[in-house]
Formats: C-alpha cells, structure tokens, sequence
C-alpha cells in the first residue's frame, strides 16, 4: 500500500501512549531486587549440593526460605516477561505476531510462576 | 520483522572504475556508493583514483574534485564546508560523520563512502531524511509560554542558560540517529537521539514553561523508549 501521509502525520502517528514510564521503572527495580536474591539462590544451591531429598525439602519448607523462593521465581519471571516484551517489540514488526507473541509470553510467565508457588506452599505447609 | 539483510533490489555491485592519468605520484582511492532512480539498476560501487596533489585535506574536497574534474553525475550535499550545516553527512570508512571535518589522510586505505545508514536513497549519497525532520517538527522545537511575553527579552540566569550547553550545539546532521539500531528497527515510531535531544534542549530551557506537555508526549513506549542505553 502506498503511503501518502505527510512525513508529519506519519511522525505524529496515533499520538503518544502516555505509557511506558511503569514498564520502564518495574524492569529496573526488579533487576535490582533480584541482586541479592539471585547471590542468595546460588550460595543456597552450592551449599545444597550433596544433600539428600530429605534435607533439600526441609530446606525448602522453612518458611524464610519459602518467602525468598516465592519472591526470587516471581520477581524473576516478571523481569523476564519485562525484557523479553521489549525484545519482541523491537523485532517483531507485524501487529498480530506482536500482539500474539507478547500475550503468551505473559501467559507462560503466570503459569510457570503460579506452578512454582504452589509446589513450593505444597511442601512447606505439608500437601 | 527487523530487516538484518539487504533487500534484493539494494544489494550492492561492482560500478565503474575511474583510473588516474598515468605518471600520478600521490593517489587515493574513493569508493564510492552509487544509485540513481533513472535506470532501473542496483546501486553499485564506483572507483575514482584522486591525485592528492591537487586536492585539498578532506573527504569533502575531495568529493568536490571528484564531481568537477572526473564525474560530474556524482550527486551528495554540501553547503558551508567547516561543520556548521550539516548537510554533507555521510558514512565514510565506516562511521556516520560529516566529509568536510573528515581529514582524508585519517583513513588508512582506499575510502569508501556511502550514504547515511537504512534511510531511503534519493540518489547517491543524498538520503531522504523526509521523517526525521517530521520527526523534529513533532517535538516543538520552539520556545512555548503562557506567561505574559515581557517588554523585552525573556532573561534567563547564568546557571540556567548552562543547562542549554551540549544541547544547542547539535546541527541536526542525524549521524547519530541513522547509526543507531533502535531507529534502524522502528525509525517511524521512534524518535532517535538526534530529536530526542532537541527534546530535552526545550525541556532544559528555563524560558519555557511547557515541559508537563512536552513530557507527556514523549512518553510513549516507541517514540522514547525504545531508547535502550540508560
């Protein structure tokens, strides 16, 4: 289709989103918040090497460590549906794809976030 | 999708060769990207060996003896010759910069020279940079107050007018907006460095009073951030 428009209408488009500010801000206090979790889940896994599937769930069970694990597979599947939507809006160029790719990549982020909170309250609180 | 490969109808030959007269001591050698929308062709490279001496210091003289003394169908920009205009961007040896502040004798080898990155061509080395100056236009480069206007001029403080400085000097040349990526992907959407500065040139200005409008019309996650560098 042979476009027409001004290089002003094109430039102007459908005006600004006024969005944009909260993805902005949520990718880097969730980059900041997994820092110490991160240094945390991997001193944990080291420390963890060796252990018996006994020690490993009781490990998992108590409750600091529950409330880390939560939050570290949380706050890391978020930053990741964050980055990723960036990647997918800077390279995927047709509408729909966009659209498309960006909804499941939300989706598998809540499922796999849901799926991990319930196994670890399963173990925790005893299931 | 992102284009990472050149379409067909840009791939790039070979185009003629311009050899210099026999017995020339000092020569250089220009390649030199070329199309025209006239003869249907693919753009292609041409080769002008350039006595050096006869030629002055930079890209740009040499460019302009190129185009007087053995090709006058070369077609590029050029306006003041010291920096100031703009018009003579171009990437040269691989960088976006402008041919008349480019020493030749800076690039070793053969020079090869081609226009500003992933804008349309409208012949040769000249660009259509249509949109990014719509780009500009869409911004409000100008001052804007709802003040009452003074008797005289809007006075502004030392400190202030400091705020300004690495922002005015910009002359809009768009080197910096055509090498970068973000604007190669989404160049309609996205603003670019060149105007994103100019942006924040008014933002920055202590006369205007209109930085809420300004910063509401930015935000947006294409026209500012696709900017990914902070």
């Amino acid at each position: 289709m042979s476009d027409l428009r001004t290089p002003l209408a094109r430039a102007r488009g459908l005006g600004s989103a006024r969005d944009g500010l909260h993805h902005w801000w949520a990718q880097r206090l969730t980059a900041i918040a997994l820092i110490p979790l991160v240094v945390w889940f991997a001193i944990s896994l080291v420390m963890l090497s060796g252990a018996d599937y006994d020690i490993a769930r009781a490990w998992i069970g108590s409750p600091l460590v529950m409330v880390l694990l939560i939050l570290t597979i949380s706050i890391g599947l978020h930053h990741g549906q964050l980055g990723i939507q960036v990647v997918i809006e800077d390279y995927v160029h047709g509408d729909g794809w966009k659209l498309a790719l960006i909804v499941a990549v939300r989706f598998i982020a809540v499922i796999f976030g849901l799926a991990a909170i319930v196994a670890i309250l399963r173990i925790g609180l005893g299931g | 999708m992102a284009e990472f490969a050149l379409p067909a109808n840009s791939k790039i030959g070979v185009g003629e060769t311009y050899k210099a007269a026999a017995g020339t001591k000092n020569v250089k050698t220009f390649k030199v990207y070329r199309w025209t929308p006239d003869d249907g062709k693919k753009p292609s490279v041409d080769t002008y060996e350039v006595d050096m001496n006869s030629c002055g210091p930079m890209v740009l003289d040499a460019l302009i003896k190129i185009k007087n003394e053995i090709d006058s169908s070369l077609t590029f920009r050029r306006s003041c010759r010291e920096g100031v205009c703009g018009s003579c961007a171009m990437n040269i040896d691989g960088t976006n910069t402008l041919a008349c502040t480019k020493f030749i004798d800076d690039v070793k080898g053969d020079i090869k020279i081609y226009p500003l990155p992933h804008m349309p061509v409208v012949r040769d080395l000249v660009p259509d940079l249509n949109v990014p100056y719509a780009q500009l236009a869409s911004i409000e480069p100008w001052l804007k107050s709802k003040s009452q206007p003074p008797t005289r001029e809007r006075l502004q403080s030392h400190e202030e007018r400091a705020k300004l400085d690495g922002l005015w000097e910009c002359i809009l040349c768009f080197c910096c907006t055509t090498s970068c990526p973000s604007y190669w992907w989404a160049g309609e959407r996205y603003l670019g460095p060149a105007v994103l500065l100019q942006a924040y040139r008014w933002m920055a200005d202590s006369r205007d009073d209109a930085v809420g409008e300004r910063l509401d019309a930015l935000e947006d996650p294409f026209r500012l951030y696709r900017c990914h560098t902070p």
